[in-house]
């Protein structure tokens, strides 16, 4: 027996429903064309409950009763806004063990990171963004003795987000919490692979919002995505996912003129400088579970630590002591504490890990631990689930230069500063980084030539809602987390007045 | 393509599942285009459009058309940066049963392209041709 009981069997601490349909206007409203489609645990591989199918026709009533919602939500205060904020986070902090695992059964993560980690942060952004709303404030400048320039924030109105499959719930409340903060209302499309926790989110606390403030609508991205992306009907479009489908959403955004926030990944470069082996002591511990972060997930992070950089002097020593700590992990039942590492989120993401494994073999990489998929026993062996891989390699491999979502680390050498700059900086992308080092000066030199927009110093995946979180290069357009994200949620209003009398006397 | 480049060595291949696929799907959507995806989530999968729905333009390069019988050809591209790192190997789009996602046109069928990917041997690099 597990330690949490699987959803819908006796001793769970939640359940599914048979049938999902869309959130529109503070209620259930079933698909207009009547489809929906099997979703699946990527636990075991099995189904366990339908989902929506919508299509354009959906995208216009969810349309439809966000613009009936979004000016009284705009005109709501600051006040009141936070209020429910909060009150969604009590919500979820009451009930925090069923959200656990709904995600863990939707997405196949271990219960252990729902219970620590997915959920208390999903909590704490409401909260944080209840917060800053309550201290935001406009500004105003005298620009001279009769001229004052006011700036006030408006909602921009009426939005998208279109949302990844790897943190279903944290990666919607990453985006919903500042845009209900901002005073918008919004129309979500969660991923077509993990679809059902946030339906079971929205059942715990739609009461708290008022009707058509967040409006959920599910289907595929074909049918369902493009008609809410190239929508003339929204304020702006926020998505989160890979390159190919960002550019097509910026193509649609360009035909609306509306701004588009992007989240697009990365290759995150993790550094270990020599120093980080002078003791064998707590630091040198940290830093070996820093380097195992890329199992975290399943390695379905767009910042994974998946390419290792490790200087020369200790490469050897480093890297053994990193295998064991790899090979320490443990895979197993999800739904059992102990276990580290779960399931792959779907069998597609499963497939094209694999392939990856297989590239990585025919460049020349030697598989120093895992290669392979692991077989679980029981109806475990259904699910989709990875031994976690070191690789050794050089930087130019594609799998140093390709975001494999899983648990495989690649992992090559650096001679002294200046090359592991260079070579953390050979990637299209610049989302994330980790530098480890004793020496401050290092850290702080590394981490400012890095060109990411989150450079981790002998720490990471921390995930706090204070600090920004974004992209350089392929990476993606601004910035989510931390209080600047309310300015991606708002426009600026600028009132300029002349307390004048005296006309200019140009006419 | 012009006519010269055609006599190169083939970039990218098509496994007769993918095409049965890809057929099925013209009949749905018309003529079809894959463009190659990096980053996170669904990266490094081919996304097919209906073609035109995707501009490509000077940031991407056409690795090559894809023959799938009686119907239009589909022309293959990735970004032109991404194609720098890419270059040493020859892709075959298959196709494997899955949720998909992005836009791309397979997803409502429970199927998912991918992409796999072998080195060129020597002989084969030796006649490689430029891509446009």
């Amino acid at each position: 027996m597990s330690d949490y009981a699987r959803p819908n069997t006796p001793g769970s601490v939640m359940s599914y429903e048979s049938k999902y349909d869309n959130w529109i206007g503070g209620k259930r409203v079933a698909p207009v064309k009547g489809q929906y489609f099997e979703n699946t645990t990527p636990v075991t591989g099995q189904p366990f409950c339908q989902i929506a199918r919508s299509t354009a026709e959906d995208i216009e009533l969810a349309l439809d009763a966000a613009h009936a919602a979004a000016p009284a939500w705009g005109k709501t205060s600051a006040t009141d806004r936070a209020n429910v904020l909060l009150a969604i986070a009590d919500r979820m902090a009451a009930n925090l063990d069923k959200l656990a695992v709904a995600e863990t059964w939707d997405n196949g993560k271990p219960i252990r990171e729902t219970l620590a980690a997915d959920m208390p942060l999903a909590i704490d952004h409401f909260r944080y963004f209840a917060g800053v709303l309550r201290a935001q404030e406009g500004t105003l400048s005298q620009l001279n003795d009769d001229t004052v320039a006011y700036h006030f924030h408006e909602p921009l109105g009426v939005v998208g987000q279109i949302i990844p499959w790897n943190f279903p719930i944290l990666m919607a409340v990453w985006k919903l919490a500042p845009a209900l903060a901002g005073g918008n209302a919004i129309i979500l499309k969660p991923a077509e692979q993990t679809p059902a926790s946030i339906m079971y989110w929205i059942d715990l606390v739609g009461d708290l919002l008022p009707p058509g403030v967040l409006n959920i609508v599910n289907g595929f991205g074909l049918e369902a995505g493009k008609p809410l992306a190239s929508s003339s009907r929204i304020a702006k479009i926020a998505f989160t996912g890979e390159t190919t489908t960002g550019r097509l959403i910026m193509q649609y955004a360009a035909q609306n003129i509306i701004p588009v926030t992007l989240e697009l990944g990365g290759k995150s470069p993790n550094i270990f400088f020599a120093d980080v082996a002078d003791a064998n002591d707590d630091f040198y511990d940290k830093a070996l579970e820093g380097f195992t972060m890329f199992a975290l997930n399943q390695g379905e992070v767009c910042t994974c630590p998946s390419r290792a950089l490790l200087q020369d002097s200790i490469y050897d020593s480093f890297l053994a002591d990193a295998k064991v700590r790899t090979e320490a992990v443990k895979q197993g039942d999800p739904f059992d504490l102990s276990t580290m590492i779960g399931a792959q989120a779907s069998n597609d993401q499963l497939e094209k890990i694999l392939s990856y494994i297989d590239i990585g073999k025919q460049e020349g990489a030697t598989v120093l631990t895992g290669g392979e998929r692991t077989d679980l026993g029981g109806d475990l062996t259904g699910g989709y689930y990875i031994a976690p891989t070191i690789f050794e390699g050089h930087n130019k491999m594609r799998i140093f230069q390709e975001e494999i979502f899983g648990p495989v680390v690649s992992v090559t050498r650096f001679s002294d500063f200046d090359d592991a700059l260079s070579q953390a900086n050979d990637t299209l992308y610049g989302l994330g980084a980790g530098v480890w080092t004793r020496n401050g000066n290092t850290a702080y030199r590394m981490g400012r030539g890095i060109q990411a927009g989150r450079v981790w110093t002998n720490c990471y995946h921390d995930y706090a809602a204070g600090a920004a979180f974004g992209g350089y290069k392929g990476s993606g357009i601004g910035r989510e987390t931390h209080a600047m994200m309310l300015d991606h949620y708002q426009q600026t209003k600028n009132l300029l007045v002349s307390y004048s009398p005296q006309k200019l006397g140009f006419f | 393509m012009t006519a010269d480049q055609t006599v190169g060595i083939e970039r990218v291949a098509v496994t007769d599942a993918a095409v049965e696929v890809l057929r099925r799907l013209t009949a749905i959507h018309g003529p079809l285009m894959f463009h190659q995806s990096g980053g996170c989530c669904d990266g490094s999968s081919p996304m097919c459009y209906p073609a035109g729905e995707f501009m490509t333009g000077q940031a991407d390069v056409q690795l090559g058309v894809l023959e799938i019988g009686q119907t239009a050809p589909i022309e293959f591209w990735m970004s032109r940066k991404q194609f720098e790192y890419w270059s040493h190997t020859h892709l075959t789009v298959d196709v494997v049963p899955g949720r998909g996602s992005g836009f791309s046109v397979e997803a409502p069928e429970g199927v998912r392209f991918i992409i796999r990917s072998r080195l060129f041997s020597d002989d084969e690099a030796a006649g490689l041709v430029p891509v446009l």
